[in-house]
């Protein structure tokens, strides 16, 4: 079988991040590793949200929450460890079961609830929720507050991976992302993923055919959930630093806007999504032009607000429209 | 008990000022074909949607096969073995022909709380599926996304999909709307040869169909049953001349 062309887009891009840290070495510029770090933990997270939104139908405006659960676990277990000297709570592996387990019980709740409503009300249950947790974060002096924690160690990953080393944290990354996207693939093709695929698109058939969708439809947002949760822990450790602004709504609707802007309705989309939105909030605020005074790279979402606005306009589904067509697999 | 698969007793459905079933009482016995016939807006597709329980009666009972089934919701009766095709086609359009009966089945395969094998490479669901589409006439057309079928292909689907259960109780809510002549002929062999092998409700315009597949007709207004009996009954009976019929039978 020829690989298509669809698919040789794909495997180049993923070629090109396995390359880029040993091309900015090569450069000498370390501060692409970190942005791509940055990057592909997005766009994990925003793969997971994908599977909600995009195969679903559930637009889930909470997202980041999950994300900023993770985090706090690493940020958590890293404060005790550092104050109380509670070693084992700096354990990479333990931290990363209690963000992925630690998420997915928190989704589990807030699906029970949301996944009961429809439409513009499950928009507004999920925001309110992860408000909830933003402003739970907020209030909790112990761990910060709105100030946040700062995580003085990284993930003790018993000297398997050294989460110091910027490259080895960045192949995590990189490894965790085929992971995740090799993982949903497979499970959009499953039997599970036909079910909220037809549920999104047609619930009235599926109940008429004897499905019950609500249980199918709570375990794909604890799935999503959880993997968000994951991100979250990669987060912590790249940035050595968590806090409330984590969770805060506007990263649930930064994650939205990459899925738009790289195309919902591919596999792909998001990772493409995650790599356009955070090279373009770094290229338009690099912009050194200065009008009346003003630097416009500071205002540099005046741009990209247009700019998203012509892309859902004229490309139906982002940056997945100028991709080769993928041949439809039956 | 009685040869009654399904009976439907004092079944009622007010939305606002408006009776759609109106004291509906009526009975199906096993093996029949059994049509309603009624002007529009008699409450036809109200009685389906109580039926399998899209929408739930405002008193009655309906009973299945000697069980009371008025408080089983849709997926739970679907299971007791009610099916039904819409009159509105209703399907996944994005989904291919063979993806869309595999869905069906799997909806009566256990749970689906599988998540690795690739759905269209499950021999116990594609199996089944593809007998069906078979049967219907589809199979060629099986890799085909739904939203590139003809109008007559997709009302073919709506009856495959309603097969993909296996169900004891067919009901099928105007399976010719929008036929061409050459479509509904073809339909027409497939709802013989379904007939005497599954029960079936079969709700129609088209009074040539009613008159030849039926064993027996309800004739339905304004949500009450004036009259049941056997097409030639039906066709002297003289209230439903003034009702319904007219001049036409």
């Amino acid at each position: 079988m020829n690989p298509s062309p669809r698919f040789m887009v794909n495997a180049g891009l993923l070629i090109a991040l396995a390359a880029a840290p040993l091309i900015a070495e090569w450069l000498g510029d370390s501060f692409y590793t970190g942005l791509l770090s940055r990057v592909l933990i997005l766009a994990i997270a925003a793969l997971s949200l994908n599977l909600l939104i995009g195969y679903g139908g559930m637009v889930s405006f909470g997202h980041a929450a999950y994300i900023g659960v993770g985090a706090y676990m690493v940020g958590i277990g890293a404060f005790h460890a550092f104050e109380d000297g509670i070693d084992w709570m700096l354990n990479g592996y333990i931290q990363v079961l209690a963000a992925i387990f630690g998420s997915a019980l928190i989704a589990l709740v807030i699906g029970l609830i949301s996944l009961r409503t429809r439409g513009v009300y499950f928009i507004m249950i999920t925001m309110a929720f992860s408000q909830m947790l933003y402003f739970t974060a907020v209030g909790v002096e112990i761990y910060g507050a709105d100030d946040g924690l700062t995580i003085y160690e990284r993930s003790d990953m018993l000297g398997l991976i050294d989460m110091s080393d910027e490259k080895s944290l960045y192949y995590l990354i990189f490894v965790s992302l085929l992971i995740v996207l090799y993982g949903l693939h497979r499970l959009i093709g499953s039997q599970f993923g036909a079910v909220i695929r037809g549920t999104k698109s047609n619930e009235a058939r599926m109940r008429s055919i004897g499905f019950s969708p609500y249980k199918y439809r709570l375990a794909a947002f604890v799935i999503a959930g959880s993997i968000a949760g994951y991100a979250g822990f990669l987060m912590a450790n790249l940035n050595d630093f968590v806090s409330p602004d984590m969770m805060h709504w506007t990263r649930s609707g930064d994650l939205i806007i990459m899925i738009v802007l790289g195309g919902i309705s591919s596999l792909f989309g998001p990772v493409y999504g995650a790599v356009a939105f955070l090279f373009l909030e770094e290229l338009l605020s690099s912009i050194p032009l200065t009008i009346g005074g003003l630097r416009v790279g500071e205002y540099w979402q005046l741009i990209f607000g247009p700019l998203l606005i012509v892309i859902v306009l004229y490309a139906r589904n982002g940056i997945d429209s100028f991709l080769p067509r993928e041949e439809r697999r039956a | 008990m009685t040869n009654d698969l399904l009976v439907v007793e004092n079944m009622v459905k007010r939305y606002g000022g408006l009776l759609a079933t109106d004291d509906l009482s009526f009975s199906l016995h096993e093996g029949e074909l059994h049509a309603i016939i009624g002007p529009n807006g008699a409450g036809k597709t109200t009685l389906v949607k109580q039926l399998t329980g899209e929408i739930s009666s405002d008193s009655g009972s309906v009973i299945l096969a000697d069980k009371n089934i008025e408080r089983y919701s849709e997926p739970a009766r679907s299971h007791l073995g009610i099916a039904r095709s819409f009159q509105i086609t209703s399907l996944f359009p994005d989904f291919t022909v063979l993806e869309n009966v595999l869905l069906a089945v799997q909806a009566h395969s256990g749970h689906s709380f599988r998540f690795w094998k690739r759905a269209t490479e499950v021999a116990d669901l594609v199996e089944p599926a593809c007998a069906i589409l078979q049967r219907i006439g589809l199979e060629a057309r099986k890799n085909t996304p739904v939203a590139a079928l003809s109008h007559g292909e997709q009302r073919q689907l709506e009856i495959a999909m309603a097969l993909a259960s296996n169900p004891k109780l067919l009901l099928l809510d105007e399976p010719m709307a929008g036929m061409s002549v050459e479509d509904s002929g073809k339909l027409m062999t497939i709802l013989q040869d379904l007939k005497s092998k599954v029960t079936i409700l079969l709700i129609e315009h088209d009074m040539d169909v009613v008159f030849t597949l039926a064993d027996r007709i309800t004739v339905l207004v304004y949500g009450r049953a004036i009259a049941t009996g056997t097409p030639t009954e039906i066709r002297n009976n003289a209230d439903v001349r003034d009702a319904y019929l007219g001049e036409e039978a």
